[in-house]
């Protein structure tokens, strides 16, 4: 708008904007369509689901991100994340199709601890493999068990100080942390005790589970859900820029350059990116230094029969080479000491049901800065390079897998490295857990500007949906009401 | 409106936001949250559906005030009775 105008007070185009059509968009703009807002999905993508987003190859569907949906416990389970949004988005639980896995492993130097859907299979395996350890790790359990991770202005606490007031040995540290850093911490070598918390009870106390058809099943529900309560959206349009002016937004202008005006703006972009989109550089040594660090490349291995043929029976197995666990930036193009290999087979379906093909992934922490240095046919090139390397060093915490055998029954392969996350997410660095410091409570430096997502700090896919409930339920549907009070009071 | 039927109309809400509650014993004078797995998140849909529905207006200093039935019943009454008018 130019200065000096005298703008009168419209009727803005619609109540709430939403930036991002991933789990959290969708789950903010379903409780707010849910109360008659006048709700709209911006999205650049053509695929929905942001962060967990699919996509087709050679009449493939691949998911992207999601290894298992997080939080899984059996229907009739109260008051977890998984029954709250259910109920919060009045999203029958049989939507999203879910089977529990068949059993996970940490596997580090020496020691194996495996978990699964019950906790007293993890606590059986520290207890053996660390005896000395064990009332320690109950006492850690029971500090998790009493924290309330979604006191949204509690102060943050590192969570290996909080471990090691309860755990001495390094090692079963390192082992515990392992998962809960991989799914979801965006700091180095350490999470946040509140990440911590809600990570451990989401792979610990509650567990792992999948739809037959991947994510996309968990999309569609969200979608449909949607679309059903009148919420709208547009895709392949992306925003440039926020209307941002003296601590107030008013709308956005997209990639076409039309502008679209709102009464609030929730951005699922992430804390730095949505600063670029209120016109901050991207080059700002400020912001730069809000990017998140870690960045992860993935193989995926298509076979003609299961894994559990081959010997991985397993659902998800973390795995770390080396004396002590280093989750931090890659110095190389990929660090080879951990990584996480998912098998999407192994999970309880339904009698009779099953993937097709057998899939084999394998994460592991890879540098932004090295991938995206690459010229297109060096990076190609690297690819073909790096993909047997990090396979190799997965097959040595699947000990009963013949790795000739893996290569012999592969059908065909993808790969993603942080290029490519940066591409589909749009997160800067492709820092794939976003920022490392979280807006915890969703605020921005504009009033009626609020964050979502990744970068409002719940992490993994339910996470997400619960980021867009919080934020919607704190902020947006609340506001509507006092402006709504105030109104009728006038 | 009387104050059983406002009781039925706060619990026609429950059944609709929780429909894995059992709703069939709860007592009038004991607090929801004792008797149901409810949390403040289920307490703004009840707020947000009474607005919705039946146009009334809740406050979230007087959220206290739909502690049990008895209390909503209380509280809602007169409410309903105005929005009636």
């Amino acid at each position: 708008m130019a200065a000096g105008m005298e703008v009168p007070e419209a009727r803005p185009d619609y109540d709430t904007i939403i930036i991002g059509c991933g789990m959290a968009g969708l789950a903010a703009g379903i409780r707010l369509a849910m109360f008659d807002q006048r709700v709209l999905i911006l999205e650049k993508h053509n695929a929905p689901g942001g962060l967990n987003s699919f996509y087709f190859q050679e009449g493939r569907k691949f998911d992207v991100g999601l290894h298992a949906v997080t939080n899984y416990v059996e229907a009739g389970v109260r008051g977890t994340p998984l029954a709250k949004i259910f109920r919060q988005l009045r999203i029958p639980r049989d939507a999203f199709e879910l089977s529990p896995q068949v059993g996970s492993r940490i596997a580090f130097p020496g020691v194996d601890l495996r978990f699964n859907n019950a906790f007293a299979l993890l606590e059986e395996d520290v207890a053996q493999a660390f005896p000395g350890e064990i009332d320690g790790f109950r006492e850690l359990r029971a500090a998790v068990q009493a924290f309330d991770p979604f006191d949204l202005e509690a102060p943050v606490i590192p969570a290996r100080e909080v471990v090691r007031r309860h755990i001495g040995d390094r090692l079963l540290e390192d082992m515990i942390l392992c998962p809960l850093m991989y799914y979801g911490s965006a700091r180095e070598n350490d999470i946040d005790f509140d990440q911590f918390v809600i990570l451990w009870r989401a792979l610990f106390e509650e567990g792992f589970g999948r739809p037959l058809e991947g994510v996309r099943v968990i999309i569609r529900a969200l979608l449909d859900r949607y679309r059903e309560l009148g919420g709208k959206r547009r895709m392949r349009c992306g925003v440039r820029r926020i209307l941002a002016e003296k601590g107030v937004v008013h709308g956005v202008e997209v990639e076409s350059g039309e502008i679209l005006t709102a009464g609030r703006v929730l951005s699922t972009a992430g804390r730095p990116e949505t600063e670029v989109l209120c016109g901050m550089k991207a080059t700002d040594p400020d912001l730069r230094n809000q990017v998140g660090r870690l960045s992860f490349a993935e193989t995926i291995s298509v076979l003609d029969r299961s894994p559990a043929e081959l010997g991985a029976g397993e659902t998800i197995v973390f795995f770390n080479d080396s004396d002590r666990f280093h989750y931090e930036q890659a110095a190389g193009p990929v660090d080879l000491r951990s990584g996480v290999i998912c098998m999407p087979n192994n999970y309880q379906y339904d009698q009779g049901a099953g993937l097709e093909e057998g899939l084999l992934r394998v994460t592991a922490l890879a540098s932004h800065e090295k991938w995206t240095a690459f010229a297109d046919e060096r990076y190609r090139a690297e690819k073909e390079r790096w993909f047997p390397r990090i396979l190799e060093s997965a097959l040595r915490f699947l000990p009963e897998v013949e790795p000739a055998a893996v290569a012999r029954h592969t059908v065909y392969t993808d790969m993603f490295t942080p290029r490519t996350v940066e591409k589909f997410t749009s997160h800067l660095g492709g820092a794939v857990y976003g920022a490392s410091e979280k807006s915890r409570n969703g605020k921005t430096r504009w009033e009626n500007l609020y964050l979502a997502g990744t970068d409002q700090g719940f992490l993994g896919i339910i996470g997400a949906m619960l980021s867009g409930i919080s934020i919607a339920n704190g902020h947006l549907l609340k506001t509507k009401e006092e402006r709504d009070v105030q109104v009728n009071e006038q | 409106m009387t104050k059983e039927e406002c009781k039925q109309v706060v619990l026609e809400i429950i059944a609709e936001i929780a429909p894995d509650e059992d709703l069939n014993d709860i007592k009038s004078d004991v607090r929801l949250r004792d008797q149901l797995d409810l949390d403040s998140m289920d307490f703004l849909d009840i707020v947000m559906e009474l607005r919705k529905q039946h146009g009334i207006e809740v406050p979230e200093e007087d959220y206290p005030k739909l502690a049990s039935l008895d209390s909503c019943a209380e509280y809602l009454t007169p409410k309903f009775k105005a929005v009636k008018a």
